[in-house]
């Protein structure tokens, strides 16, 4: 039975990459040969975004089961810092692609930071304190981020922390021909946008091989076997706080990772872009894909984006049309007699199928 | 492997959804796009430029439509987020959008504004403030006064007049508009020497309780408040204001214009409260009258300033390609550099200004009137003294 497990799960993992793969490619041969949408290509790489944003949060909610109502929150960091670091290396580094690199690696590293901070007390406690503090936490970030006024000049970095709210960009001081990176409430602007779809691409697959690795290994295990029961988790050596903020830190990172390049995609950014609505439509791919189910974030990221998109046409009715759709997939996916005819079209395992 | 299938299946129908439907443009229309938000919380600037819009682009196609050619208007939501803006901007790319009015909005402006420049599409905003949105784009031109506009206007205006009056301003920290006309404002106040003696701030969350930053303000002693925000929250400083029995001079910026025709709104509160505007309602031109008249015909509703820069909008795009001597068969690159060369050169009489004018940096140049509200009428500040 064990085994037989173990080799569905591998076949899964490589249908997931398979099929990320075989997308990617389709639609990258689409847009060099002219034959997507502009509103399909502007879409792309958002979508890549949210598709990493609900992979990462999956992993805190469907693999280590604790909810988090601040994911918004790490894209934030994550994307701050990637806009920071991209501009402010503009004229340092020339190629774009690298820039990209290193604003990921940043947004990463510094919502990984954010993810510890935020871990380490919080994960020592049961219950749903993480739900409660992960939410305070978006809304502390973007408060923040408000208040933070960011330039360059050939002297370096410039910070300026505005709580009163008595400094402009002026109180910064930078030299002629400096560049102001964020001007408080009103957010990034200016920003050079150099994401890629194919960056997108890449850092979907670093996303699947991370969390899917995580998940099938000795480490993996251990977080499920938190979720599933701690007190017996704990009764055969595992530590709570270490396996706990594995998989917290490393879906922060990715999210900051995301952040990143989502906000190198547009060339104006405010920190209420990442809002409470965000988390909350990033969980919603979560529980849409199914909590635990890594494919299913995938095209629930995707599907859950594209939608407003293809609504367009009604106008007025768009986002009612949009909140009906998605109730009705909700419930029609938790419906008995629904599940048995869609059973009898798969007739094969028709259970696990699925269930997922 | 059904999964495999089932993913290739997936994979399959998106892409049938993706492929661009393709361009059916016979030219002989001429197709204006329209960006702002319908719903959410900025819905209501969103309605009122589209339905000002609307109104223009009728009485044009009434009347023979440009340089022959019947108008095409759609107006997209965007819901004020950029995301959703940059998608509703490519949407219309994809209908076959020839010249942008829009967006409403300035964040979401600002994003859409580096995709028409890459994209050399010529676009007008109605309202969007900031001058991050013409900044480096050349083809991206402003209607609105832009927020250092605003600003120093309005701080020459208090020098001018009311020079020693010990000023506080109220203004909202987390909105790109408030936020760049209270810099500018401070900038300019600073350097005319006027007495600045509390700045107080609120959020969209805090929005609805300001009995701190009055007491604050009335503690300073300060005899004029400057609220460079919109009316909403405004409407709440006048009336907490009145129940403290705190009677300052209050002094808003375009985005008070419409709280006299807010739902609910006991006008006597406003009585006094001085207004930097380019548009009122009660004004007594024809042009005005005749909008107004219309647009409480077809919306019953008085139009605000947003409904007044849409028409405007329309009106100045028309007058820039008749200048240009556009002709139908101009693809939509030619259209924008006749139109950016064009819009330069003509000076323009519409709802919310007399002889207006574009700067090779895409600001309009018009004059702001001051008004003054007396008896639930705004009246120029000139001749209520």
């Amino acid at each position: 039975m064990k085994k037989f497990n173990l080799k569905k799960t591998t076949k899964v993992d490589f249908a997931t990459y398979l099929g990320v793969i075989v997308t990617f490619i389709v639609l990258f041969v689409m847009q060099n040969g002219g034959m997507l949408s502009y509103s399909m290509s502007g879409m792309l790489v958002p979508i890549c975004c949210f598709i990493v944003m609900a992979v990462s949060l999956n992993l805190t909610v469907g693999i280590l089961g604790e909810l988090s109502l601040g994911h918004a929150g790490f894209v934030s960091v994550g994307a701050f810092s990637g806009i920071i670091a991209s501009q402010s290396l503009i004229g340092v580094i020339e190629s774009a692609s690298l820039r990209l690199a290193i604003a990921l690696v940043a947004g990463a590293i510094f919502a990984a930071i954010a993810g510890v901070l935020v871990g380490i007390p919080v994960l020592r406690l049961r219950g749903d304190y993480l739900a409660i503090v992960t939410l305070a936490f978006g809304e502390i970030i973007k408060d923040l981020i408000n208040c933070l006024l960011v330039g360059i000049d050939s002297k370096g970095l410039h910070v300026l922390f505005n709580a009163k709210g008595l400094l402009t960009v002026e109180d910064l001081h930078l030299e002629e021909g400096g560049r102001v990176i964020i001007k408080g409430a009103q957010g990034a602007t200016g920003i050079q946008t150099i994401s890629t779809f194919t960056a997108g691409f890449i850092l979907i697959m670093i996303t699947l091989v991370v969390v899917l690795n995580l998940t099938r290994s000795r480490s993996g295990r251990a977080i499920m076997a938190l979720r599933d029961n701690r007190i017996a988790a704990e009764s055969v050596g595992i530590n709570v706080t270490k396996y706990k903020l594995m998989a917290f830190v490393t879906s922060a990172a990715l999210a900051g990772a995301a952040g990143a390049l989502y906000g190198l995609n547009f060339s104006a950014v405010i920190s209420s872009t990442f809002n409470f609505n965000i988390s909350i439509e990033i969980l919603l791919m979560v529980v849409f894909g199914g909590l635990g189910n890594i494919w299913g974030s995938v095209i629930a990221a995707a599907v859950i984006r594209l939608l407003p998109e293809l609504l367009r046409e009604f106008n007025d009715y768009r986002m009612l049309f949009y909140a009906i759709i998605l109730i009705l997939v909700m419930i029609a996916t938790n419906n008995p007699t629904f599940k048995n005819m869609l059973g009898k079209l798969i007739p094969k395992k028709k259970g696990a199928e699925i269930d997922g | 492997m059904k999964r495999l299938l089932a993913l290739m299946l997936v994979v399959v129908m998106c892409a049938a959804v993706m492929v661009s439907c393709g361009n059916k443009d016979d030219g002989n229309t001429l197709k204006i796009g329209g960006i702002g938000p319908i719903t959410g919380s900025a819905a209501i600037y969103g309605q009122a430029v589209m339905n000002g819009c609307k109104i223009a682009v009728d009485e044009i196609n009434a009347n023979g439509g440009i340089g022959g050619m019947q108008i095409e208007f759609n107006f997209q939501d965007d819901a004020n987020v950029a995301e959703s803006s940059v998608n509703a901007y490519n949407k219309l790319m994809d209908w076959g959008m020839d010249i942008l009015v829009g967006t409403v909005t300035t964040t979401p402006c600002i994003s859409v504004s580096a995709k028409v420049y890459t994209d050399r599409v010529f676009a007008l905003t109605p309202s969007a403030s900031s001058t991050d949105v013409t900044k480096d784009k050349d083809n991206m031109f402003q209607l609105c006064f832009s927020d250092p506009n605003q600003g120093t206007g309005s701080a020459t205006y208090i020098a001018a007049n009311m020079a020693d009056k010990k000023i506080a301003i109220i203004y909202r920290n987390d909105d790109a508009y408030s936020q760049g006309i209270r810099d500018t404002f401070a900038a300019e106040a600073r350097a005319k020497n006027l007495n600045i003696v509390y700045e107080g701030t609120f959020t969209e969350d805090t929005a609805t309780d300001f009995s701190v930053q009055l007491t604050a303000a009335k503690s300073a002693n300060a005899d004029l408040i400057f609220l460079p925000i919109y009316y909403q929250p405004a409407s709440v400083i006048l009336s907490q204001a009145k129940t403290m029995d705190y009677a300052p001079t209050f002094f808003g910026v375009d985005g008070m214009d419409g709280i006299l025709t807010m739902e609910n709104f006991d006008i006597t509160l406003a009585e006094g409260v001085m207004v930097l505007t380019p548009f009122s309602s009660d004004a007594e031109d024809d042009l005005t009258k005749n909008f107004v008249k219309k647009y409480k015909e077809l919306y019953g509703e008085v139009p605000n300033q947003f409904a007044a820069d849409g028409y405007d909008c329309i009106y100045a795009v028309k007058a820039a390609y008749e200048k240009a001597g556009c002709t139908k068969d101009m693809t939509r690159t030619d259209l924008c550099e006749a139109l950016v060369k064009a819009i330069k050169e003509i000076s323009f009489d519409g709802l919310t200004g007399q002889d207006m004018t574009w700067s090779d940096k895409g600001e309009v140049n018009k004059m702001p009137i001051a008004v003054v509200i007396k008896n639930g009428d705004y009246i120029s500040a000139e001749a209520a003294e």
